[in-house]
């Protein structure tokens, strides 16, 4: 252990956007210094302000490990986990912290989830089933192979970084967003579940699908590797093709039942 | 004061809250139930468990197998009618979480695959790769949207029970963004606050498992039972505490000194080889496994690094395709957080404090000693975890007793009258006004960070992996201090919406009161048990004396009353607890003497 290298006491400044509904008219940056250790995360970063030098600076977090999803912001203007991104020091300029991108601001680092939950809800996230089955019969039988055709749109953590990358949900906040296709397309895809056509309707609709401009920002910052860019683009083909198929005699695969 | 009446108020939105509110509205969909918590349900630390969840799936395992892991793992201390009727219910449990989604990994036939796990004869172990607690919140939580007699209230922070007469009314919330009260008036309340591993300083836990539920209810005089019971996690990252899943061991990893030795051989879990060998060597159980590293750091034969001693988890011979699909999770903690690629490289760990086996007394029914009041998973001490909980056997929990404890509060909220409302909304407004005086403290000058740092570090001297009676003592010495400075404690922040260091304070006076009955509980129990282990004269089981439960009852002017209820012991007569070859031989000799009784 060369202790005088840990020990070194190196020092960083970060900017933090602060904002106190009940006292401030509009956010505005405040400047902290704090002692510097190797290895350090933002959100220890933020720890460290609210223990020892401001207590009234506010954020979510909370597992420290990038599977809660809570402490979401944007770091150095890109989203990112705070848990999750590393502090580096003698940079030229301080690091920024600012609250996600296209989100309500509620307090500094907090901003309003309460939509993202309502559109969670909306797309009926969880099995309908396409045979029901007792407890008593067991499990139902899946394939890793069928397992693969869902498994990564189910790691979504709803950390929401993929809406603070999005652009169009910048300009329609009602866009259902990359997280929640990725998790309807997480059921769509499971061979479990026969309620694709319900959560169809949502995929047509005016916030659906047919928002997503491609851009594929909301990819790259997923921390999960989740791919909701691949999940809004696979339900764009199914969408077409239910769209085309409305025009030809219906006849419905079993799959589709509802 | 905003007022919310409701049959079924659920304090805490984790697995184990999550499957009671489903069972109170599957079996009766006209009940109105909310489900109260300071975060949203995903963020729970259900999310951060990984390795797996048990259930007795293989022909040649039993039930019988899993009861006496269990039992033995517990070193006794588990009620064993009640670690029968938990066995008998975990699979039920498991199929049922994989008809409502769960992503359970599968065999190449496309039924469920399990895992080894520490301390378990036969591999019963479920999993999700290495998220399952993950996977299952997941489910638990979407699944739940589909009940229209599930309400939520999301980012609600509890302060207090309402009781009167003997029975629980309800709670009182703060509504985290605004900073208003609300009193959640309910017929029954169910506990479900998870558990208290951040009273200590290195730990796996998130921030918010800060005991909250068991404070609460032990104000109300309802005992916490079996408190000095806390279980060190043997593989975690050295400095943060995260956890590396026991599954890194079931799936083949070993631990090695900094001569890379693999040292569990010298602590009674040997031999070595063949390797991998349930119930032996890595696979042994957790408290063990602790203690040996603790012998090797005084040896001086563990790695020095950055933050602290550690040993080896070396995964390298499992290779990098099996670890990128098995624990992808693991390997992605130790890159972003150690910068290591655990196929090229041993990842250094080291224990840290990971699961609280005491909580909340309740009965089979998951009923407290109050009526109309329940408690279930983490935060609860329903029996079945003993002295040391076996890995597993946690998310199997949350399963099979939120089921009944959602069963239970369901049948008391409509047998119930609803209670006396002008004397509890009298008894929320004092319960609001002590609250808000925790902001308004101006006589005080004690920063909450120093006090919280203090007790945290207090605790891992005093009641860590071994214990000693002085220092234990020093410890509660320190508590009571620490408690008497709390009074004094001056809050930066006076505002209400996202107070988040108001709710931390409230949350550091449930910590004081939960850390004073885990070290007073420890001092009284002279022995070793399980994870309570003594180095002063103490070192030996003492079942003559200590083969029951400690139950810690709270006074409001000093420590907590120790006094002892008895252990159910229906058919596992205490005997030696050994793993390796030792208990491979214990094992042979046990089936001569049951020779045909095997189901």
């Amino acid at each position: 252990m060369i202790a005088a290298e840990w020990a070194a006491k190196r020092r960083v400044t970060v900017e933090v956007l602060r904002y106190r509904p009940e006292q401030d008219a509009d956010p505005s940056l405040q400047a902290y210094d704090i002692p510097y250790t190797e290895g350090m995360s933002v959100l220890q970063a933020l720890q460290h302000i609210k223990d020892h030098i401001d207590g009234t600076l506010s954020f979510r977090w909370s597992c420290r490990m990038a599977i809660c999803g809570s402490c979401g912001m944007m770091i150095g203007g890109k989203p990112q986990l705070a848990c999750q991104t590393i502090l580096r020091a003698g940079e030229d300029r301080p690091l920024r912290i600012e609250p996600l991108k296209h989100f309500a601001i509620e307090r500094d680092l907090v901003v309003t989830m309460s939509g993202f939950i309502s559109k969670l809800e909306s797309i009926f996230p969880f099995i309908i089933p396409k045979t029901s089955r007792a407890t008593t019969e067991g499990e139902y039988l899946q394939t890793p192979a069928q397992l693969a055709r869902f498994e990564n749109f189910s790691d979504c953590i709803n950390c929401m970084l993929c809406y603070a990358a999005c652009p169009q949900f910048g300009e329609n906040p009602d866009f259902l967003g990359p997280g929640v296709f990725a998790l309807l397309q997480r059921y769509n895809g499971d061979s479990r579940d026969g309620g694709r056509e319900r959560r169809m309707e949502l995929v047509h609709s005016e916030d659906g699908a047919w928002s997503c401009t491609a851009v594929g920002y909301c990819s790259d910052v997923c921390p999960k590797h989740v791919d909701p860019a691949n999940a809004v683009n696979q339900n764009k083909t199914n969408s077409a093709v239910d769209f085309f198929f409305r025009f030809l005699p219906r006849r419905r695969s079993p799959e589709r039942e509802a | 004061m905003k007022v919310m009446v409701v049959d079924i108020a659920i304090v805490g939105a984790g697995g184990a809250g999550l499957r009671a509110a489903i069972a109170a509205a599957e079996a009766d969909p006209a009940l109105n139930i909310v489900l109260v918590s300071k975060v949203y349900p995903m963020r729970s630390h259900t999310v951060a468990a990984e390795g797996g969840s048990a259930g007795v799936t293989q022909r040649h395992d039993s039930l019988e197998h899993h009861f006496n892991d269990t039992v033995t793992g517990g070193e006794w201390l588990c009620d064993q009618d009640v670690v029968d009727y938990f066995v008998a219910h975990c699979t039920e449990e498991m199929v049922r979480l994989e008809h409502w989604g769960c992503p359970w990994s599968r065999l190449a036939d496309g039924h469920v695959n399990v895992r080894a796990f520490g301390g378990m004869k036969i591999e019963r172990t479920w999993f999700a790769a290495d998220k399952t607690g993950f996977h299952i919140l997941h489910t638990l939580f979407q699944t739940s949207i589909k009940y229209p007699a599930i309400t939520r209230l999301d980012e609600h922070f509890c302060t207090a029970l309402v009781v009167d007469d003997g029975r629980c009314y309800g709670v009182v919330a703060i509504d985290i963004s605004s900073g208003e009260f609300t009193f959640v008036a309910a017929k029954a309340v169910v506990i479900a606050t998870g558990g208290a591993g951040r009273v200590f300083l290195q730990n796996t836990n998130g921030g918010i498992v800060t005991g909250d539920g068991m404070a609460m209810v032990y104000r109300h005089g309802v005992a916490l039972r079996d408190m000095e019971f806390v279980q060190y996690h043997p593989t975690c990252m050295p400095g943060s505490g995260l956890l590396f899943t026991e599954a890194c061991r079931g799936e083949g990893g070993i631990l090695t000194n900094k001569d890379g030795y693999r040292y569990l051989q010298d602590y009674g879990l040997g031999p070595p080889d063949p390797w991998p060998r349930n119930k032996a060597m890595e696979l042994g159980p957790r408290d063990r496994l602790s203690q040996a590293f603790w012998h090797e750091e005084r040896k001086g034969r563990t790695i020095a690094t950055r933050n602290g001693a550690a040993v080896n988890l070396d995964l390298r011979h499992l290779g990098a395709k099996k670890l990128r699909e098995r624990l992808p999770q693991i390997c992605e903690l130790a890159e972003s957080f150690l910068g290591i690629d655990p196929a090229e490289r041993p990842v250094p760990v080291r224990p840290a404090v990971h699961y609280t086996m005491g909580g909340i007394l309740v009965n089979r029914e998951t009923a407290s000693t109050l009526t109309g009041l329940y408690a279930v998973g983490e935060c609860s001490s329903i029996g079945i975890h003993g002295a040391n909980r076996l890995g597993s056997n946690s998310l199997a929990e949350l399963g099979v007793f939120g089921k009944v404890a959602g069963e239970a509060a369901a049948r008391c909220a409509r047998s119930l009258p609803p209670g006396p409302m002008a004397t509890l909304k009298k008894q929320a407004d004092d319960v609001r006004r002590r609250a808000v005086d925790l902001i308004r403290n101006e006589a005080g000058g004690e920063r909450l960070a120093v006090l919280r740092d203090a007790m945290a570090q207090s605790m891992e001297t005093g009641c860590g992996i071994y214990r000693l009676d002085a220092q234990m003592k020093q410890t509660c010495h320190t508590l009571a201090e620490l408690k008497n400075r709390y009074r004094r404690l001056r809050l930066d922040d006076t505002s209400r919406a996202w107070n988040t260091e108001w709710l931390a304070a409230i949350e550091l006076g449930y910590q004081l009161d939960v850390a004073q009955a885990m070290a007073h509980s420890a001092f009284a129990r002279k022995e070793s048990r399980g994870a309570h282990s003594r180095l002063d004269g103490f070192e030996q089981r003492d079942d003559a004396n200590f083969l029951k439960h400690t139950l810690a009852v709270y006074r409001a002017d000093g420590p907590p009353a120790i006094s002892y209820m008895p252990v159910n012991i229906t058919r596992s007569a205490p005997g030696k607890r050994a793993y390796g070859a030792e208990g491979e031989h214990l094992e042979g000799y046990r089936k001569e003497q049951t020779q045909g009784t095997n189901p």
